[in-house]
């Protein structure tokens, strides 16, 4: 499994169908479930999305993965609505309600290929070639934005062995520069990538960089 | 064929280039020389990523700065850290973004990049993130990512620099086995033993230019005279 949440191989009911379809029937489903403000409707979605993980071959542990990280933000909804809304089935409503969309969600995207999801971004971004907008440049930027978060994860582990190395303590704002530094060379060298491989095509006017 | 008609490049004040003329013809061509000698920017000259100041990089017809795009398309590019030429999430989509500027369709499309992912044995992980793949793994996916476009020409910037010997022999065997022009630029000299011409450079000039035995004793004895003054990197 990726350490960004990504696709997770597999090949269940979920893999099957393709990426707009599971998209837009999670929108449906959320804007429905918003409109009946039902509890019940809310508790059964719940259920069904803890039923869809091993069903769809995720695995349960993936669902539990999923409410471990969201249990803080559910409680704290919970609470204030109890204490300060004064209706304890509001809190409970909002917050299965939260956690059944989040998992739908989150099994979307296990079960999904990133290059599907570009292309179906990509598409939805046509129409906005319009106005001067490159739709594969958008799909570029989403990739872009998904492959930056392992690279900041490296930067920053990078910077703080170099810190611990050093004997330094308690002065962790030393390590912003050299995060800043590191993620600037990154992606400066991701960039000259693109390029290289001309996935950038706008190649008109070359890089004049240093190696 | 690679022409390189007197190149100069400078970066500010500090020239990297001067006036460099090469035809690169031969199959498998090596560049060593030391930290700072001009390699890498010779490198990045020959597939428009860095356009020199003075002179005239070609590929057969097409040139550099007026025909960036087929360059690229003709000459791949490896670089030292495979890790930042990894752009998409998994190895399989890595491959295959490679491919969308191409316009082959999906079969076509798949049909490459399997093949390629089943020639360099990374068909195991076509669906593991890129970036959790071992140095070598990753060097071959980068160099896999580059072959899918079946370019005329790869250059290669020091493609072993951060392996280890068991990884720098994989990546070894695989510039062996390939059908493409290899221009090598590298400090690792055990790698140009089979090659059919190896230049050296120093401070932006070829110094040497011949079969490898001679240009690695020539280089060999040029870094044993002691640094070059003025050599920042």
């Amino acid at each position: 499994m990726s350490v960004v949440g990504l696709y997770v191989p597999g090949a269940g009911p979920l893999y099957r169908v393709a990426a707009g379809p599971k998209l837009l029937a999670l929108l449906v489903l959320g804007m429905v479930l918003i409109a009946a403000a039902n509890l019940w409707a809310a508790l059964a979605t719940l259920f069904l999305a803890l039923v869809l993980y091993p069903v769809a071959d995720l695995g349960a542990r993936r669902a539990w993965g999923v409410l471990r990280a969201l249990w803080p933000f559910l409680l704290a909804i919970g609470v204030f609505q109890a204490l300060f809304v004064g209706e304890w089935t509001e809190g409970v409503r909002l917050c299965a309600q939260l956690a059944g969309l989040v998992l739908l969600a989150n099994a979307i995207t296990l079960s999904t290929r990133v290059g599907e999801m570009l292309d179906l971004f990509e598409r939805m971004a046509r129409p906005l070639r319009h106005v001067g907008v490159r739709p594969d440049r958008v799909a570029l930027v989403l990739a872009l934005t998904i492959r930056s978060i392992p690279m900041v994860a490296t930067a920053w582990s990078a910077a703080r062995d170099g810190y611990r190395a050093r004997g330094l303590r308690g002065r962790p704002y030393l390590l912003v520069v050299p995060v800043i530094v590191h993620l600037l060379r990154m992606a400066e060298a991701t960039g000259e990538a693109l390029v290289a491989r001309g996935i950038d095509e706008d190649t008109s006017a070359a890089s004049a960089g240093r190696p | 064929m690679l022409r390189i008609e007197g190149v100069s490049h400078s970066y500010d004040d500090r020239a990297v280039l001067r006036g460099v003329t090469l035809d690169l013809a031969e199959h498998r061509i090596g560049v060593i020389g030391a930290n700072g000698s001009g390699k890498s920017t010779l490198a990045r000259t020959l597939n428009g990523l860095v356009l020199p100041d003075e002179g005239r990089v070609s590929l057969g017809e097409w040139d550099t700065r007026r025909h960036a795009r087929h360059i690229r398309r003709s000459v791949g590019f490896v670089f030292s850290d495979a890790a930042n030429q990894i752009i998409m999430p998994t190895v399989a989509e890595d491959v295959e973004i490679g491919l969308r500027s191409l316009r082959l369709g999906r079969a076509e499309t798949a049909r490459r990049v399997d093949e390629i992912l089943v020639r360099h044995g990374l068909d195991g992980h076509r669906d593991h993130p890129g970036h959790l793949l071992s140095g070598g793994q990753k060097q071959l996916l980068a160099l896999a990512s580059i072959l899918v476009t079946e370019p005329d020409v790869l250059v290669c910037d020091e493609p072993t620099t951060l392996l280890d010997l068991r990884n720098t022999r994989m990546v070894h065997r695989t510039l062996d086995g390939l059908q493409q022009q290899v221009v090598l630029f590298t400090h690792d000299l055990d790698l140009l033993a089979d090659f059919d011409r190896v230049l050296v450079m120093d401070e932006g000039r070829v110094v040497f230019d011949g079969v490898p035995a001679d240009a690695i004793a020539f280089y060999t004895k040029l870094m044993d005279d002691g640094p070059t003054p003025g050599r920042t990197s």
